[in-house]
């Protein structure tokens, strides 16, 4: 998706002085990851139309308001990083430069499909790009980021780990144990590893407030010696932001780091979450006002980068694009029988 | 051939994997400067440094993840658990990341991590520091279990273990720590998914791994002592992979068949290789397969209820008479 994958390679020092950050990106810059944007949007929109057909079975998760979160630390993203997330993953597939036929393939099943149609939603890599999954359990994956951070500073390859995680695995042991050992590994300089809350409010349908008495989350780093702010993570710019700032504390110290991240998540939790009664429509709709792309799109029209007709073609194109990958993951071959059983050990080792 | 305790055996293994291998760390609770409880990795630390025998905080889950995630970008932890009943905190990523992380990410992560530790009881440690997991553990496909019984084998077989691509389930047998035995010198690796037989014999196949290899070659010697009958003793060593043929063989040579385990007897090793011989060999056996087992009761704390809680001498003693249709 990102054909023109932007990279940052000598990020200026900002927002050092305490004022609000200001974007280092050009507005060309910007009206790609808009177009970015607005094809993740259309992706995640084709996936649940999918998933309402019976195409996409199990588990979807979808990351619509919550793309300005994503694209903007992928700023800060050098080839050898790597980031690991949760189940609500396409979006850090596809601006990490992953293919979307074979991202919805891997929704529906198919052969073709990232992980050859045995993970599904829950489960995308693409390690190639730096992408290493895709986790099912909440806060489970949490750990492993803070190892595989361990491993880039034992190996001394320069390269981090940017670490997401929902606000409703901050109040399960797994961030605990492992934000402890970040810190600590830290203090040698043996964790690059930047913790990104997608604080979209709800974890599951149980809102901030009713599953902590400190809805601070990002204080919650306080306690392992971890330094950590927070962004509006609405606003494209003020993520790339402190993405930057953040991403070269990291690598330079090889501490870790965190960012909350205040997101909203503007559609269902899951694909099957009709009712959404822990929440209003109200505060939907004002919510809305504030959608990642909308706020974007007003800043381009300021720039004066882009004109309703430009938006308009990239809509057009981003809903080809989606199309495509549709019609590609539904006429894919279902994975092979034989596949069944291999990659449950190494093929070398001739276990099934 | 040099004369080595199980724990030197063991060290032995990991201090060489550690010389040659620069990926290889080891991660635990107090194995550093405490030594390691039971002493498997003391003075590592002085050797290789804290980079790479790392001490951590009492934290099983968090621990064995970034472990895990270690291995997954390019090391080979070997993760201590100070014994592997604390694994239960740490099984979540045992089992959901590690045993299944190739399979679900299409082939595109391998987790080469090994996981050691004493296993079963025997200490009088009672209920919650007394399990025997090769029967859990061995349940789950991704994971490869092995539990050997011999210093010669402990060495081989970590070696092996910390080669392997594949996340392995080492389950050491922390009664025998301190028992000698022969271990051949150098690169003397020990594969995985082959039996040993341990004493050969042609009257009754009896089979298990671990502590009980050394209980089953004491019921042997008394049955050849007292009843002249000549048993055969197999180690499994490795409980997945497992090694069928070996056992197919051995019944379709003796006919007659005990498995013994520390273990719960329900959904259990014994169970699985009492299923495997009636599959293969149904028509050599004389006798149903019998299975002694520990009591079905939390392990006990005074001394003469665990002695009675695990299998003894005249436990597999009646057993095998029972196969053999004898009185004793």
């Amino acid at each position: 998706m990102a054909t023109t994958h932007h990279t940052n390679e000598t990020p200026t020092d900002v927002a050092s002085n305490g004022t609000a950050p200001t974007s280092t990106v050009s507005p060309e810059t910007l009206l790609d990851y808009y177009r970015q944007m607005v094809e993740v949007r259309l992706f995640e929109e084709a996936a649940t139309r999918g998933f309402r057909q019976g195409k996409v079975g199990g588990y979807l998760h979808v990351y619509i308001g919550q793309e300005a979160l994503a694209r903007g630390f992928l700023d800060a993203f050098r080839k050898g990083d790597k980031t690991i997330t949760a189940y609500r993953d396409h979006a850090h597939v596809l601006f990490q430069g992953g293919d979307p036929k074979a991202t919805m393939a891997e929704l529906y099943g198919k052969g073709t499909g990232l992980v050859k149609g045995k993970g599904g939603s829950m489960h995308l890599f693409d390690v190639e790009n730096g992408m290493w999954g895709g986790y099912g359990i909440v806060g489970a994956h949490i750990p492993l980021g803070v190892g595989m951070a361990y491993s880039e500073a034992y190996r001394e390859t320069g390269n981090i780990i940017q670490l997401y995680l929902g606000d409703g695995a901050i109040h399960n042991g797994y961030f605990h144990e492992s934000a402890n050992l970040a810190g600590l590994w830290g203090k040698d300089g043996m964790c690059p590893c930047l913790f990104i809350i997608e604080n979209n409010q709800y974890g599951m349908g149980t809102s901030v407030e009713r599953a902590t008495a400190n809805t601070n989350l990002g204080s919650k780093f306080d306690s392992y010696a971890i330094p950590w702010e927070k962004v509006d993570a609405m606003d494209l710019e003020a993520v790339i932001a402190v993405a930057h700032k953040a991403v070269d504390y990291v690598r330079e110290t090889g501490k870790p780091y965190a960012v909350e991240a205040m997101t909203y998540r503007l559609g269902p939790h899951g694909a099957a979450d009709f009712l959404e009664q822990y929440r209003s429509k109200d505060e939907v709709r004002e919510a809305r006002k504030r959608d990642p792309i909308g706020l974007l799109e007003q800043r381009l029209l300021d720039l004066g980068v882009t004109d309703e007709e430009a938006m308009e073609k990239i809509r057009a194109h981003a809903k080809e694009l989606a199309d495509e990958a549709v019609k590609f993951a539904e006429e894919s071959p279902e994975p092979d029988l034989s596949e069944l059983t291999t990659d449950v050990y190494a093929p070398e080792t001739g276990l099934i | 051939m040099a004369v080595m305790t199980y724990r030197d055996a063991l060290k032995s293994a990991l201090a060489d994997e550690m010389e040659r291998d620069e990926s290889v760390v080891l991660i635990g609770e107090d194995i550093g400067l405490y030594g390691g409880t039971h002493l498997i990795t003391d003075k590592l630390i002085d050797r290789f440094g804290k980079k790479r025998v790392i001490d951590t905080p009492i934290a099983e889950g968090g621990f064995t993840g970034a472990a895990i995630g270690m291995a997954m970008n390019g090391m080979k932890p070997v993760v201590e658990m100070m014994t592997w009943n604390f694994s239960f905190l740490a099984s979540d990523q045992i089992i959901q990341n590690a045993a299944k992380l190739r399979y679900f990410s299409g082939g595109q992560v391998s987790v080469p991590i090994v996981i050691r530790g004493p296993n079963g009881g025997g200490v009088q440690l009672s209920a919650q520091h007394t399990h025997s997991l090769e029967g859990f553990y061995g349940q789950f496909p991704g994971l490869k279990v092995v539990a050997p019984a011999t210093p010669e084998d402990v060495k081989g077989m970590m070696l092996t273990a910390i080669r392997d691509p594949d996340p392995v389930i080492f389950m050491e047998a922390g009664a025998l720590y301190g028992t000698k035995g022969e271990v051949p010198e150098g690169d003397a690796t020990v594969p995985f998914g082959k039996a040993r037989i341990a004493r050969e014999g042609s009257d009754i196949s009896l089979i298990s791994y671990g502590r009980q290899v050394n209980l089953l070659l004491k019921v042997a010697d008394q049955l050849a002592k007292e009843q002249d009958v000549q048993a055969e003793v197999i180690d499994l060593r490795s409980i997945r992979p497992f090694d069928s043929e070996t056992i197919i063989e051995s019944v379709k040579k003796t006919n007659r068949a005990v498995v013994v385990q520390e273990q719960w007897r329900w959904f259990s090793v014994a169970s699985e290789v009492a299923a495997i011989i009636q599959e293969h060999a149904f028509d050599y056996l004389d006798a149903p397969v019998e299975r002694v087992s520990g009591a079905e009761v939390p392990a006990p704390y005074a001394r003469n209820l665990e002695i009675a809680a695990f299998p003894g001498v005249s436990q597999v003693i009646e057993a095998a008479n029972r196969a053999l249709y004898r009185k004793g």
